[in-house]
């Protein structure tokens, strides 16, 4: 019972996280009678009044990192909130084929709303637009399809907007320090995502002229490579006072690289927002000061938006009648200031 | 690329080999002319490390560093050099690293301690060894299928134990053993562990009865079992033993990373093949030094740290690895050409 309650805590937490207002409020004006959920957790969460039935679909990542594995935990949990919701899950798939058949699947069993979060958006944009033409409404997570024609809306995270808001959050640190030299450990380079962290933090560093970026390696979002690369980083640079790591799992390696060359001279932020980060940035006993968030939460608002859509409502603190077209979500960061408040949402 | 060709010292000897001298020696005179060219390859890297970053790479930390994270695929190429020297293959091998990583790193093993972790992980990697070498030896499947489904099923399994999350160690014993104070005369135990396990491969595979009916077996089967030896229990002990090695590099990551992840040993089974190959382990059998190995997997380590070092970006560094590793059989095999 008391997975089920913090577990929910993290929901409410999360949705108050990661789109504010926007989403929690739902169709009603009314906040949910939250009796629930620990206290600090009491924003209005989407409208708990059972509404028409829905059949919501939904097509999920094979959860083989500790992010992936919180969308999936987080759509389940969220759908079973609602009693006016059904959900139908496939397995999780890595593999663009299986899943293509796995949202065929869905489609012929005529789920009344589609939430997909593509292997790889673009190789899935058929299948969305197939789910669209046959009427049922695709709510796109994270990974974003081709055209817009193929889903009704696109909720995800801001890769750019963590590398911008790392890089103000590095910058304000290391102002008034001249000759500030900044490190970067990136996530995996054949990923979309990792080009525009990066540009993101690059161009947030063009406000510092005082910082200068000496050196970026690329990891594989695990903790092994994060624990590799970042030893080597730090016998290539035996000087430097910041860095940015694109990911809190491979920044458990990453820190353990660290811990073990025996080095405390910089200060570190992280990012996507694990549990074990949080912990870490509470204690502030190490170089981790902050993450830069990339909420596993949107896959419960991805869910709240497929309700919302299958119940043909709007969302409760906009004049809309309507649900957005697409929602990008805000990377906040988490320091020693505000962790607090983001804890129940960490990831293990 | 050319490298600096030692000389083929042996060559000539090998031409015009004396009248059936005993198996290893023509096999040890055959690997020196090979260890030679590898040392050659090896000496380059260090002067283009040396030259690019003087102060970063000719440091004893960095020394420590490349040993350190040659370790734990060291390990794991050890095994596999034993497994494709008789002949087979086994692409297992990071999968198991996985599993036992994973399996040891469980909350319900970490309340045992050192020993329980360390147990755990040995267990697990000789059990998946144990897998592979009744299907291979008494089911008379292929190596390449056998270990191949152990790959798929040894992950899924690594998954579903984890659920896809980080299993943080929180035994202190286990993770001061990666730390600088545990260094012995400036030696990482890790290192240690790897040295180890290098000298006892080298021992059993040039100095024991095992050594040579594992080459014989692979150089042909055949002829093996119509000279005494039981291939199949030759063969079920060979997959053990790299699932022994898979087993103990688990633990060495568990040590170095501090936790264990399903993603563990990823392409291990690639990066341990080709440092064989390199060590110039005959892919067919019947061929093959734990020397060669070793030096192939340095050779890995130390570009990879160079490049790191010279802040080289990652799509440089697979396309310069690939070129490499082409470079190094092309001197290699120049260098062998007479044997």
């Amino acid at each position: 019972m008391t997975e089920i309650t913090s577990r929910r805590g993290l929901l409410f937490g999360a949705a108050a996280v990661s789109a504010g207002a926007l989403l929690t409020g739902c169709t009603s004006n009314e906040p949910s009678e939250s009796k629930d959920e620990p206290a600090g957790n009491n924003q209005p969460a989407a409208d708990d009044k059972p509404g028409k039935q829905v059949t919501i679909g939904f097509a999920g990542p094979q959860a083989d990192h500790g992010w992936l594995n919180a969308i999936n935990d987080n759509a389940k949990s969220r759908a079973e909130k609602y009693s006016d919701v059904t959900l139908e899950i496939t397995e999780g798939s890595n593999d663009t084929a299986q899943q293509i058949g796995q949202i065929e699947t869905l489609i012929n069993k005529k789920v009344d709303v589609l939430v997909v979060l593509p292997a790889d958006g673009k190789a899935l944009t058929q299948v969305g637009l197939k789910a669209m033409r046959a009427g049922i409404p695709v709510v796109n997570l994270d990974r974003i399809f081709n055209t817009p024609q193929a889903y009704r809306c696109w909720i995800g995270g801001d890769n750019y907007g963590m590398g911008l808001n790392a890089g103000h959050y590095i910058g304000e640190k290391l102002k008034g320090k001249s000759g500030a030299r900044v490190i970067e450990l990136a996530g995996l380079d054949n990923l979309e995502l990792t080009k525009q962290r990066t540009q993101g933090f690059d161009d947030a560093l063009k406000n510092y002229p005082n910082i200068k970026k000496v050196a970026r390696q690329a990891a594989e979002f695990t903790v092994e490579s994060g624990q590799a690369k970042m030893a080597q980083l730090l016998q290539a640079q035996s000087k430097f006072d910041a860095l940015w790591n694109h990911d809190d799992d491979q920044g458990v390696g990453a820190l353990r690289a660290i811990e073990q060359a025996g080095r405390d001279d910089f200060l570190m932020v992280g990012g996507a927002g694990a549990l074990s980060a949080f912990q870490a940035i509470k204690q502030d006993d190490g170089v981790l000061k902050a993450t830069v968030l990339y909420p596993p939460t949107m896959a419960a608002s991805a869910i709240d938006l497929a309700r919302a859509l299958g119940q043909s409502k709007g969302i409760g603190g906009l004049a809309e009648f309507e649900i957005p077209s697409s929602l990008t979500l805000y990377s906040a960061v988490v320091d020693k200031t505000n962790v607090d408040q983001y804890m129940s949402t960490g990831f293990k | 690329m050319t490298q600096p060709v030692s000389p083929p010292l042996d060559s000539s000897t090998d031409k015009v080999p004396p009248a059936r001298p005993p198996a290893w020696r023509g096999l040890l005179i055959r690997a020196d002319v090979r260890t030679l060219s590898l040392l050659g390859v090896l000496a380059v890297l260090i002067l283009i490390g040396g030259v690019t970053k003087p102060d970063e790479f000719l440091d004893t930390r960095n020394l420590q560093l490349v040993l350190t994270q040659a370790s734990v695929i060291g390990v794991v190429t050890v095994g596999m050099t034993f497994v494709i020297v008789s002949g087979g293959i086994d692409l297992s091998v990071g999968a198991i690293v996985a599993l036992a990583s994973v399996w040891a790193t469980t909350v319900a093993t970490q309340e045992y301690g050192f020993a329980g972790i360390l147990f755990t992980a040995v267990i697990v990697g000789v059990g998946c060894g144990l897998v592979n070498g009744v299907l291979i030896a008494y089911g008379a499947m292929v190596p390449f299928i056998a270990t191949l489904a152990m790959l798929a099923s040894a992950r899924g399994l690594a998954l579903q134990i984890t659920d896809g999350k980080t299993q943080i160690v929180t035994v202190p014993s286990v993770l001061d053993l990666g730390e600088r104070d545990a260094y012995v005369l400036g030696i990482p135990p890790l290192v240690m562990v790897f040295a180890v396990v290098t000298v006892i491969g080298w021992l059993v595979l040039n100095r024991t009865t095992f050594g040579r009916r594992t080459v014989a077996v692979g150089g042909n089967p055949e002829a093996a079992r119509l000279a005494g030896i039981d291939v199949r229990r030759q063969r079920l002990y060979l997959y053990l033993l790299s699932g022994l090695c898979c087993g103990i590099a688990a633990f060495l990551l568990i040590v170095l990373a501090g936790s264990g992840q399903n993603t563990n040993g990823n392409l291990y089974e690639l990066d341990a093949i080709a440092a064989a190959i390199i060590g110039g382990t005959l892919l067919t059998g019947g061929r093959g030094t734990i020397v060669g190995s070793v030096l192939g997997v340095l050779i890995f380590t130390t570009i990879t740290n160079i490049f790191a070092l010279n802040n080289l970006q990652s799509d440089v560094q697979q396309i310069a690895k690939g070129a490499i590793i082409v470079a190094a059989v092309l001197v290699q095999r120049r260098t062998a050409s007479t044997t």
